[in-house]
């Protein structure tokens, strides 16, 4: 599709506006008062303690919890109902790696969306997956079972996954938790590939050393949001301490 | 081959010959679905919860094969949707509550077959027999196989996410709640359509063993679909050829024969069967001397 053809022009002007954005489990407050603008080809972190609300975050995005209040417009519209555009990936301990699925497999679950229920594979389908398999480097490992991948490989299939289904939007859950160091850059330089592809990477981080090198934007939130803006800008140590509730340990 | 054609001679066996293809292929390919979603205990639970709808349908209506497959459903929605609220309204978890409730209903069942004092209806409600198919039993389980066959293969893309990963399914806008309750009464449907031929008690070995058994050769869902259909329906036929010239139990034959398979593939499987396990680790520990 054009998407490849043209990677810059046509995804950079796509637009994800959150405003006001609330979550309630029950009586309990997940996540509140979160407002920003974003749009395709950056990567943004979403920093912040055990608790804070960053899987809720992104569950809302992905359109898995309905929001107490507050609107998610994804280009200019509301976003109402589930979209192949917006692709969400679970924590790893959350996914069943025995389940009888090579890396392919997994691969051309991302064209299931655009397939109705029993259409065969076109022609289409199968270059979409071979280049979603080649631009994570998985080739040569399409036919392994998942569980036999190392972490970081695991990681890349599911980015394999959203890019076959054309997803505009990766919703990523503690991607680098568990990766070793040569792990994390490889990881750290697909993304810079999905940038360039024109992709918009959200994803839940945990270690603060890392932000900088990897993320154009931080969100900072704890219960509620505490800033949002450009790394260089809003990564800062007063706002980290607030974020983390240490302003009494620096007084 | 005048051995493996002979038992089919008889009109009796050519109509048993028919349930196992329909009832094997059709419990094997659900089983698939069954063993993915790791719920082989949970649906076990239920066959045996079928027993006392059974047993009430007879006492009250008098046995047709409609009395027992409505009696049939409502128990198994009464078990099933009783854990669920016991569980969902008191601190006892569901397991707990359906492990409870499918034994009380199982010996209520038990109970009344015994004082309805039909000689063998007790046991062929546990055990089953192939080859005491009506016509009406027949129309029953052809009905459920292809429902139940049909669902499965046009809805196999969102099942097969579904089941790996429920939230991205969710994210992709698959109703996934709706599947589920779907797809557990069709389970329940399938347990129903082999009670004629296994009973109530081994209804699970032939829902769940031969997915379990495809688990150990193969990577795709896809194969392990039709295989397990496959695999059911030629196990189900070679017992019946077993049961004839050895005289044994239908229904047990086929679970018996299910069972041997999948010890072999176990042990023999060259992908995951354990001897090829073994002898990698002696390998292994060659390199290493």
């Amino acid at each position: 599709m054009t998407d490849h053809e043209h990677p810059h022009h046509d995804h950079d002007c796509h637009v994800l506006e959150v405003e006001g954005l609330c979550v309630n489990y029950g009586k309990v407050i997940a996540l509140c008062d979160v407002t920003f603008r974003t749009n395709c080809g950056k990567s943004m972190a979403l920093i912040g303690p055990n608790g804070a609300g960053k899987s809720t975050l992104l569950k809302s995005l992905a359109g898995l919890i309905r929001p107490e209040c507050g609107e998610i417009r994804w280009r200019g519209q509301a976003m109402t109902k589930s979209s192949h555009e917006i692709a969400y990936l679970p924590q790893r301990e959350e996914i069943d790696w025995n389940f009888p699925a090579t890396v392919r497999g997994i691969v051309e679950m991302g064209r299931y969306p655009h397939l109705s229920w029993w259409r065969r594979f076109s022609a289409e389908d199968t270059a979409q997956v071979d280049q979603a398999l080649e631009a994570m480097d998985l080739l040569d490992l399409q036919n392994r079972q998942i569980s036999a991948l190392s972490g970081g490989q695991q990681q890349r299939a599911f980015l394999a996954r959203a890019l076959a289904q054309e997803a505009h939007v990766f919703l990523l859950d503690e991607p680098f938790t568990g990766l070793d160091a040569d792990a994390q850059d490889r990881l750290r330089s697909m993304i810079g590939t999905l940038k360039t592809k024109g992709r918009l990477i959200i994803a839940s981080h945990h270690d603060l050393d890392t932000v900088e090198s990897i993320y154009d934007e931080v969100l900072m939130v704890a219960t509620k949001q505490i800033a949002f803006g450009p790394v260089e800008e809003t990564f800062t140590k007063a706002i980290l301490d607030e974020t983390y509730g240490r302003e009494r340990k620096s007084a | 081959m005048n051995w493996l054609t002979e038992p089919f001679d008889l009109l009796i066996y050519k109509r048993a010959l028919l349930a196992a293809i329909i009832i094997g292929f059709t419990n094997g390919y659900v089983s698939a679905y069954v063993v993915l979603r790791k719920a082989a205990l949970k649906t076990g639970s239920l066959s045996h919860a079928l027993l006392p709808g059974i047993a009430f349908a007879i006492l009250l209506f008098g046995l047709t094969p409609w009395s027992a497959f409505a009696g049939a459903v409502v128990a198994a929605l009464i078990v099933g949707l009783g854990s669920l609220l016991v569980s969902q309204t008191s601190r006892i978890d569901q397991d707990t509550a359906l492990a409870v409730l499918f034994t009380a209903a199982f010996s209520a069942g038990i109970v009344l077959l015994n004082h309805i004092n039909a000689p063998g209806e007790l046991e062929h409600w546990l055990f089953g027999d192939i080859r005491g198919m009506s016509d009406s039993d027949l129309w029953t389980v052809f009905i459920i196989a292809a429902a139940s066959l049909l669902v499965l293969t046009l809805f196999q893309r969102p099942i097969i996410v579904m089941l790996f990963e429920p939230n991205v399914a969710r994210s992709l806008g698959i109703p996934v709640n709706v599947m589920n309750y779907v797809l557990f009464a069709l389970v329940i449907l399938v347990l129903i359509s082999s009670l004629q031929a296994v009973g109530c008690i081994l209804a699970l070995g032939l829902l769940v063993t031969p997915a379990a058994t495809m688990l150990l050769f193969t990577d795709s869902p896809l194969r392990l679909f039709w295989g397990g259909g496959i695999l059911g329906s030629v196990c189900s036929v070679t017992a019946l050829v077993v049961a004839y010239w050895l005289d044994w139990p239908t229904g047990s034959s086929i679970v018996v024969i299910l069972g041997t398979v999948f010890v072999l593939a176990f042990l023999i499987s060259p992908k995951y069967g354990v001897l090829r396990m073994l002898r990698q680790r002696h390998h292994h520990h060659e390199s290493h001397a």
